[in-house]
């Protein structure tokens, strides 16, 4: 069989178009999301997040039930808590993120050591970790979370372009001038804990961050408006992935690490790119 | 006719004031210019008008008649702004998202105000251009416009002119000066006295309490304006 040949054949397992069409969703909002966060300086939260996201389904682990439902609340309100700490101030610096997400994975995987009844532990923790395979084990709702979710992010960014554009760039200004600043931080709080679950499935909790930041930082390299940044990163989100999915099917590579590894590639091209450009200009 | 009165008004962060007892208005029409040291709390000040920043005592009250979404405010600069992925149109624009209420996107009125604001700040020749790429000069006017979008009769304008060379500098308060003449109230804070005193009808100065509120003619006849001179000399 050529590789076409065997993409077909992939292609008709349902298993197989439903990691397609979450994996599309899912880094279409990383793509977006990941320009405000990078531009907030709000990375580290996304990383601090996953892992925390990452402990509480070591505890739905335990406690037996489905992961979304503790994993979800949980990973929203640190969300909201952490967003709302570092625009008072009162994270004064990374330590305490650091400490956040250190202590979550560190708790998580104890727990999961000490209660959990599985037979092996080490493949469901490196399952979360990684997201090794439950891109593959989607259920129907996952499939259809992600779809209304998306639907949601993207009617979000879309209506409210404008307003997220000026309390990111400015939210001294946005406020003095009697817009509501909070909302937009909570909302967006509530989207970053979201994205952020559902992340988890297809790249596990440790590589979420580089879904989030990587596409960003590709497209603030090479454009100047805030629009054409959000729309590469977008673009740029979803081809890696869809590449990554296939490169794993066909030559059995870990789909999360696939993915980053090619997002990785996208942006040291993107940088280049960048460096040609300013010589160019120079000469 | 008055806009804004600030009665006993204390500024600080946590608790702790670093500015007491500061008593004053400002009327329609006028430039207040808010002078002191570095650290006397003008830059509090400013966010505490403007509800940023919380008060230990005292009020802030602004005339029921004025509207307060229509203030055009230019903050200082933070680190990352200054290489932020955006056109200088979609900065300026930004200006008008307190008046969209749900609507989301600008209108062609609001398009054509900005475009009448770029033409009487000289943006036109950069007005395409990312907002990273200009010089400081040019951010601050992109963020004069702005401020103007936001608002056509209150500006507050804190150290607007930090940063920028002596030829910049002087264009930035003739700017100024010239929107206050056709009208605009001005809040503005700054370090350069002889700026100050050619476009400034009222001033304020802070060291720990108010020390002086009052018109400029009062501040050159006060002595004061010899103690700050000397006071910046050293």
């Amino acid at each position: 069989m050529n590789i076409f040949e065997k993409i077909g054949y992939y292609l008709g397992f349902d298993f197989v178009i439903n990691a397609l069409i979450v994996g599309v969703l899912i880094s279409l909002c990383c793509g977006i999301l990941g320009v405000f966060l990078v531009l907030k300086r709000y990375s580290m939260i996304g990383d601090g997040l996953s892992h925390v996201a990452f402990g509480a389904t070591s505890i739905a682990m335990i406690v037996g039930i489905a992961d979304m439902y503790l994993m979800l609340p949980i990973t929203i309100v640190v969300a909201i808590l952490l967003i709302r700490m570092t625009n008072r101030g009162k994270v004064k610096n990374d330590s305490a993120i650091a400490m956040l997400s250190v202590g979550a994975l560190a708790i998580g995987y104890l727990l999961v050591n000490i209660f959990s009844s599985s037979a092996n532990i080490s493949s469901d923790v490196c399952s979360t970790l990684f997201g090794s395979t439950s891109i593959l084990t989607l259920s129907s709702l996952d499939v259809w979370l992600s779809i209304v979710l998306t639907i949601f992010v993207l009617a979000y960014f879309i209506l409210f372009h404008n307003k997220i554009f000026a309390v990111t760039f400015d939210e001294s200004f946005a406020k003095a001038s009697g817009t509501k600043t909070s909302i937009y931080n909570n909302i967006m709080a509530v989207i970053v804990g979201i994205i952020i679950v559902l992340a988890m499935k297809l790249v596990g909790s440790l590589l979420i961050s580089a879904l989030i930041v990587f596409p960003a930082l590709s497209a603030i390299r090479l454009f100047k408006s805030y629009k054409l940044v959000i729309i590469f990163a977008s673009i740029v989100s979803v081809v890696n992935s869809i590449l990554g999915i296939f490169i794993s099917m066909l030559w059995g590579t870990p789909v999360g690490a696939t993915i980053v590894a090619i997002d990785i590639f996208v942006y040291v091209i993107c940088w280049c790119i960048e460096i040609i450009k300013q010589e160019i200009k120079k000469a | 006719m008055k806009i804004l009165e600030c009665k006993k008004l204390s500024i600080g962060y946590n608790e702790k004031a670093i500015c007491k007892d500061i008593n004053f208005e400002v009327n329609s029409g006028d430039c207040l210019c808010i002078i002191g040291e570095n650290g006397s709390g003008k830059s509090t000040l400013l966010k505490t008008i403007l509800g940023l920043n919380k008060q230990i005592s005292g009020k802030v009250i602004f005339e029921k008649t004025f509207n307060k979404k229509n203030i055009g405010y230019l903050p200082q600069q933070s680190e990352f702004q200054k290489d932020f992925p955006a056109t200088v149109k979609e900065v300026i624009l930004s200006g008008f998202v307190n008046k969209m209420g749900f609507r989301p996107f600008y209108n062609k009125i609001e398009k054509q105000k900005a475009n009448e604001i770029i033409n009487f700040l000289g943006i036109n020749d950069y007005q395409k251009k990312s907002y990273r790429d200009l010089s400081g000069g040019q951010q601050q006017r992109v963020l004069l416009a702005r401020a103007l979008c936001a608002t056509d009769n209150f500006l507050v304008l804190d150290e607007p002119t930090n940063g920028l060379d002596a030829r910049a500098i002087k264009k930035f308060y003739d700017l100024i000066f010239t929107l206050n003449q056709k009208g605009m109230t001005i809040i503005m804070i700054s370090h350069d006295i002889e700026k100050v005193l050619n476009c400034a009808s009222h001033i304020l100065y802070l060291k720990d309490t108010l020390v002086f509120y009052g018109s400029k003619e009062e501040f050159i006849q006060s002595k004061l304006v010899q103690n700050f001179r000397s006071e910046a000399e050293n």
